[in-house]
């Protein structure tokens, strides 16, 4: 038996997301007392591959096969079940991102095991079942689920678990899988990739505005705080219903959940339905001029005040405070 | 075209989510049920790709027949004709087997699903109904167009996205901005009532996933306030004490 790790790249890099499911994986591996062996599809170099024993791999498995250097989650999901078959792997652990979501379930199904998506916990494991803590009801609550098949897959919630460093030399091997042509009808025609922007689920630190702004125009403090920090935008639901900002960085339940270490929440009241995006995140801030905006309710600091007033100030102590450290 | 499009019946996203027994049962009493809000997009979406006679949108939903008032909702919104297989849906895998069953004797070109169900956020279906079928799925799609033999689509990257092609049938996952909600008219209101729901039975189906318990996030501490005019107190407090910058 061996616990098995998908690592995701962009362009020949591993995120970080890809760093914490290794380290989780390998605290599963761990309670299995069992080997960590990583899989890792498309153009990665050998450097980059090798840091994955930074975080407890012990072996890596490098599929370079150039029609499988773009992600099409059918394809990836054939190479990844065969992997698992191939070293005997039970665990078989993802990373929840967009591709993950399309990629984990496909894996499930070909080899017949149980999935738990989203998982924020290490899991507990009593002979044949384990059992995993989930986000459910779209951040307003957790799942614990409960596995029973011989072979299970995990997709672990990215910013939930904290990387940690084991310093393994890993051994590497080229892995060819069986793909067929079915697998790979799906032709990707275009990739595009805002680089200079931080994507907000993997975004530590996440700026939001709402109605309180007034209007798109005034977006540019925003933006400026958010370059400031290293932070990623967001907005709430009326913004983006509104075409202040794309749809792509509404948060919120119908939108996207996120969970960084910190969220600064400007001019948004905290609607149940944003509060519910937002749950999970370490430490919320709350600017609103409202006293009785919902959203203090569920903050940890909190400014009461015009945002028009309070953002550029509170731009200058950023400025003073990276200034003096 | 034909077009089958899943859908989930969700609690109302104002609900205020509580359990019971133990906290190992979902709290229905006073919780209103709704649409799931992604496959009112996959519908609207499917809606105008066959406008015009250009083919049928069949909805499916697998579940109890309390769902019923969801599965006419879609109808009146406007598609031709509803399935329901008759059981409790009680996890992703049972209820993706179900639908792929349906779709084996009774193909379409394409399918769709929301991105996720708001109840319990699995965006699972897509993925494990196209790995059933053995054709290709997409998750988390922005866009969708077709000429009737395939489609592009744009799916969501962490900080980007990508454009596809892919030859019919697929399975897609819709997400905001593939096309807006369609509110039912009267008359959508009034055919409705006698559009087709076909009730079957489901097909055996063991299943490896059961939800033993549930917990509510535990609440914060009080909120620290600061004051308006003294945000260099803010960083400080970030810094020092919550340690996120």
């Amino acid at each position: 038996m061996s616990v098995l790790i998908y690592t995701e790249n962009a362009e020949g890099k591993f995120k970080k997301s890809a760093f914490e499911a290794v380290s989780y994986a390998r605290a599963v591996a761990d309670q299995n007392n069992t080997d960590l062996i990583a899989i890792s599809i498309g153009d990665v170099g050998d450097d980059e591959l090798k840091a994955l024993g930074k975080y407890g791999a012990n072996k890596v498995l490098n599929v370079s096969a150039e029609k499988l250097k773009n992600f099409v989650n059918q394809a990836y999901a054939s190479v990844i079940a065969g992997a698992a078959k191939k070293e005997n792997a039970d665990i078989v652990i993802l990373s929840n991102s967009f591709s993950g979501r399309g990629l984990a379930p496909r894996v499930a199904v070909k080899l017949g095991a149980g999935i738990a998506e989203g998982v924020v916990a290490l899991p507990e494991q009593d002979g044949d079942k384990l059992t995993v803590k989930k986000n459910a009801f779209s951040g307003k609550a957790f799942a614990q689920v409960q596995l029973s098949s011989p072979i299970k897959v995990i997709s672990l919630t990215p910013n939930s678990y904290k990387v940690e460093e084991r310093g393994v030399t890993p051994s590497l091997e080229e892995f060819s899988a069986e793909v067929g042509e079915n697998d790979l009808k799906a032709v990707i025609k275009e990739i595009v990739r805002s680089t200079d922007k931080i994507s907000l689920p993997d975004a530590e630190i996440v700026v939001s505005a709402g109605r309180g702004l007034k209007g798109p125009e005034n977006w540019g403090m925003i933006e400026e705080l958010a370059d400031l920090l290293g932070a990623a935008l967001a907005c709430s639901k009326p913004v983006s219903d509104n075409g202040w900002r794309p749809h792509s960085e509404h948060v919120g339940q119908t939108g996207i959940a996120v969970s960084p270490n910190l969220y600064i929440a400007i001019g948004i009241s905290g609607a149940i339905q944003h509060l519910a995006g937002v749950s999970s995140s370490k430490v919320i801030v709350v600017i609103n001029k409202d006293a009785d905006a919902p959203f203090f309710k569920v903050a940890d600091y909190g400014i009461v005040g015009d945002a028009f007033e309070v953002v550029p100030q509170l731009i200058k102590a950023v400025k003073e405070y990276k200034a003096s450290a | 075209m034909k077009i089958l499009v899943c859908i989930s019946n969700v609690p109302d996203t104002t609900t205020k989510i509580t359990f019971t027994d133990n906290n190992t049962q979902f709290n229905t009493s006073g919780v209103q049920f709704i649409l799931n809000p992604y496959d009112e997009i996959a519908l609207a979406r499917a809606l105008e790709l066959t406008d015009g006679g250009k083919g049928t949108v069949t909805v499916i939903h697998v579940g109890e027949a309390s769902a019923d008032a969801t599965i006419r909702k879609a109808l009146a919104i406007g598609a031709t004709d509803a399935v329901r297989i008759n059981a409790q849906p009680s996890d992703a895998w049972f209820v993706a087997s179900q639908i792929a069953a349906y779709i084996k004797d009774n193909p379409f070109d394409l399918i769709l699903t929301g991105r996720e169900s708001i109840d319990y956020n699995g965006s699972k279906v897509a993925a494990m109904l196209g790995e059933l079928l053995d054709i290709p799925s997409v998750s988390i799609i922005k866009k969708l167009d077709t000429d009737g033999s395939s489609v592009t689509v744009e799916r969501e990257i962490e900080g980007g996205k990508e454009i596809l092609t892919i030859p019919l049938p697929i399975v897609a996952g819709t997400a905001e901005g593939v096309a807006e909600p369609k509110i039912p008219n009267m008359r959508g209101i009034m055919s409705a009532r006698t559009k087709p729901l076909n009730v079957i039975e489901p097909a055996e189906v063991k299943t490896f996933s059961e939800i033993i318990s549930y917990e509510i996030p535990a609440p914060r501490g009080q909120v620290k306030l600061v004051a308006a005019d003294d945000t260099a107190k803010l960083v400080e407090l970030l810094h020092e004490e919550a340690r996120v910058i």
